[in-house]
């Protein structure tokens, strides 16, 4: 047995009203520079829908992530021959339109345009090439709110084994929000693909990261991953992606999507593992049991047998409180609620989703739908998001788990209404989902009240115990543009500067026409 | 000093001298730079052909080279390869692989130049060293058919003289006299491939340098730990 911890994190899907504050603020502070305009590390989609980049689950067109061959777990784009022999050029490469390319607007062009019948417009300029584009036909959330028509949004791999047909007409229509970052997986396959070994998983905390001085830009990981979150920063040639905002974690802050998160959908916290049996839960031969292999991964951080091997193997005290507190652990272990996405990419992936809810409140009204013993909140199959969908994203197609999670979260709600609402408690729908009244009240306190100190439970990092010179590495969290260990920079550069050519994201405007 | 002297004498040490120290600074100094400058995220199409033909003719024609001129000659007439087998087997890989090189190189150059965000993202140093390397390449296909005359007249001189000369600067001996009854079109690619290796730390090409042969034998899953175990 080895115990690591892993950060984690849980996002509370019923909550998310699609507001994409995560992907901004996360953008504003990690990705907005030239290069990687195009990469969203956090992104929110519209489901059902093809996503970004398009059909990113379609692993038959991307082959991304893991694949069993013959009895043995291997990489499903191939193994490390086959991607030495397609270096030169890798067949399995995203290209920018696949994601959108980037754009920016005219914008000088409304104050500088000379005095004209009809207002100026700001005609939307490439990112790339610095020319103007005569329409933008794709974007990083083309599908919000189910944009499109459903023949192309139909696409979406998670209508796998369902007569989609039926969700054509207006009255089946469903739509959930699917808040996407790197899932800083316990077998990350982009770690597994990539040639320089320049992408790691810390040690400490689990966080996957892409070693910027050692990556040479051979795009494996790009490829590999199958939630494509590794991104290719054009300007550099270097593999980008979220670092899980370290520098935050390390200070015992929330990552900056969760903690500007106004719906309060995500919970981060510290989960601990036994790191021995990676291999074989990622090698569960039937991948709809691998939910349940990833889930016999995590320890019991109260057993005094786990306690003591996690301090023999260096996990810190605090670390171990931190992980009893976690509300990953209460919501992915103890109460079953939550799920990784997409287990059958065998990746184990570290963030996990509470599935939505879907009440549809007239229907109920008119007592067109079954429900609970209260005669308000509807079962879980009468939901208008079809369990099958939220199956074939969470649970690799198995119903069983998606339906007792929905029956949970609803029985909570049917509980929490008899004492606030009959004022007498009726526990007949939480025994009928297998929970207590304290679980009941603990998720209530959790997914519905959602305070700060419960959301965020994140030991500080212990630098001083972890690293043999702790002064030596000052200043060097966070951002940089590389060698950023090198003790010398002049002003004169002898090997290749940046691209010049292209436009710069903060290109200054051109100053206004001069009145006459 | 004459120009014969200086560009077959001196310049091969300068260029040595570059490139050696050039890639161990950078390699030691500018990690951040050392890379592929990969485009194909800009523009996939016709890559599968052109940067395969374009890479396996190149590092052929390298391996090929530094078969003939390299190893010594003792080594292939002890392998039992007759200067003539030997001079034909560089006539007919020379050209398969130059060909090779040849036309993957065509279709990049083109791409370089055609595609807006290839050029937009491409910096003047990536044309000039494709456009460096096909003209040397130009050249060495050039010497094709004068090495077909020679090796029709079993004439194996030129190619010893030239690999005599390799070996003479590689053993700090250089003897530029080798070189003075051999065409000017293998003069003239021998000053240009040399110049390849001058401008080698300045460019992208340094990413050959790293090709990842240990992922080979490397364990899938990569755990760093700040501390030392």
């Amino acid at each position: 047995m080895k115990i690591r911890a892993q950060f984690a994190m849980v996002f509370n899907l019923d909550k998310c009203i699609g507001c994409h504050t995560c992907s901004v603020t996360c953008k504003n502070v990690w990705s907005n520079r030239k290069g990687i305009e195009y990469a969203w590390f956090n992104n929110v989609e519209s489901k059902p829908g093809i996503g970004y980049p398009k059909n990113w689950e379609n692993q038959e067109k991307w082959q991304g992530g893991w694949t069993k061959l013959n009895g043995k777990l291997e990489l499903k784009a191939g193994g490390k021959l086959k991607k030495i022999v397609q270096i030169f050029a890798n067949p399995n490469m995203p290209e920018i339109d696949d994601y959108y390319e980037p754009f920016t607007y005219d914008y000088a062009r409304l104050q500088n345009a000379p005095l004209s019948e009809a207002a100026p417009t700001a005609r939307p300029v490439s990112q790339i090439t610095g020319e103007k584009m005569d329409k933008i036909t794709w974007g990083p959330n083309w599908e919000d709110d189910l944009a499109g028509e459903f023949e192309k949004r139909s696409k979406d791999s998670n209508f796998s084994n369902m007569e989609k047909e039926m969700y054509k007409q207006f009255e089946n229509t469903f739509h959930l929000y699917l808040p996407r970052i790197c899932n800083h997986c316990i077998n990350p396959a982009c770690v597994a693909s990539c040639p320089s070994g320049a992408m790691y998983k810390r040690e400490e905390d689990g966080i996957v990261v892409a070693d910027q001085d050692r990556c040479r830009g051979w795009r494996m990981c790009i490829s590999g991953c199958p939630y494509k979150k590794v991104f290719f920063n054009w300007e550099s040639s270097k593999a980008e992606k979220c670092i899980g905002c370290y520098p935050r974690i390390e200070s015992g802050l929330p990552t900056v999507c969760s903690e500007s998160c106004v719906g309060r959908i995500r919970y981060n916290g510290i989960i601990l593992y036994d790191a021995d049996k990676m291999l074989d839960a990622a090698s569960t031969d039937n991948e709809q049991d691998l939910y349940k292999a990833h889930l016999d991964l995590f320890v019991d951080p109260n057993d005094p047998k786990i306690i003591e091997q996690a301090l023999a193997d260096g996990v810190p005290q605090s670390w171990i409180d931190a992980a009893q507190k976690s509300p990953i652990y209460k919501m992915a272990v103890e109460w079953k609620i939550a799920f990784p996405l997409h287990p059958e990419f065998r990746t184990l992936p570290m963030i996990w989703y509470v599935p939505p809810l879907s009440p549809v409140q007239s229907q109920i009204d008119q007592k067109n739908l079954p429900t609970e013993a209260d005669g308000v909140i509807p079962k879980a199959s009468a939901m208008r998001l079809p369990v099958k969908y939220l199956a074939n994203l969470l649970t690799a197609g198995k119903e069983e788990y998606i339906v007792s999670a929905l029956n949970r979260l609803i029985a909570m709600r049917s509980y929490m209404r008899s004492v606030n609402v009959e004022g007498t408690p009726d526990i007949r729908p939480l025994t009928a989902a297998g929970i207590d009244e304290d679980t009941a009240k603990a998720m209530y306190r959790y997914l519905a009240i959602a305070n700060y100190e419960d959301r965020f439970v994140i030991p500080t990092s212990h630098q001083e115990i972890s690293l043999d010179d702790y002064h030596g590495f000052q200043g060097q969290n966070g951002f940089s543009f590389g060698n950023d260990s090198a003790n010398g920079q002049s002003p004169f550069a002898l090997f290749p500067e940046r691209r010049t050519e292209s436009m710069e994201p903060r290109e200054p405007a051109p100053l206004a026409a001069k009145k006459k | 000093m004459n120009l014969s002297k200086f560009v077959f004498a001196v310049y091969p040490y300068i260029v040595l001298t570059v490139f050696v120290i050039g890639c161990w600074i950078r390699y030691d100094r500018e990690q951040y730079t050392w890379k592929t400058d990969s485009t194909q995220l800009l523009s996939k199409g016709g890559m599968v052909f052109a940067s395969n033909f374009f890479h396996i003719g190149i590092l052929a024609i390298f391996a090929g080279h530094f078969a003939g001129l390299v190893l010594p000659h003792g080594l292939w007439l002890a392998l039992g390869v007759s200067d003539m087998q030997h001079q034909w087997l560089a006539i007919i890989a020379g050209t398969v692989f130059g060909g090779m090189m040849l036309l993957g190189g065509l279709a990049l150059w083109f791409r370089r130049l055609t595609n807006a965000r290839v050029r937009a993202a491409g910096r003047g140093s990536d044309m000039f060293v494709l456009s460096w390397l096909m003209l040397t390449l130009l050249l060495g296909l050039a010497t094709i058919p004068v090495s077909i005359g020679h090796a029709n007249h079993g004439n194996p001189e030129v190619m010893l003289a030239l690999a005599n000369w390799v070996q003479s600067i590689l053993t700090l001996n250089p003897q530029p006299e080798l070189l003075d009854n051999v065409d000017s079109v293998f003069k003239t690619h021998l000053f240009f491939g040399m110049t390849v290796f001058l401008v080698f730390p300045f460019t992208r090409l340094v990413h050959v340098l790293t090709a990842p042969v240990n992922y080979l034998g490397r364990a899938y899953q990569i755990v760093r730990a700040k501390r030392r175990a």
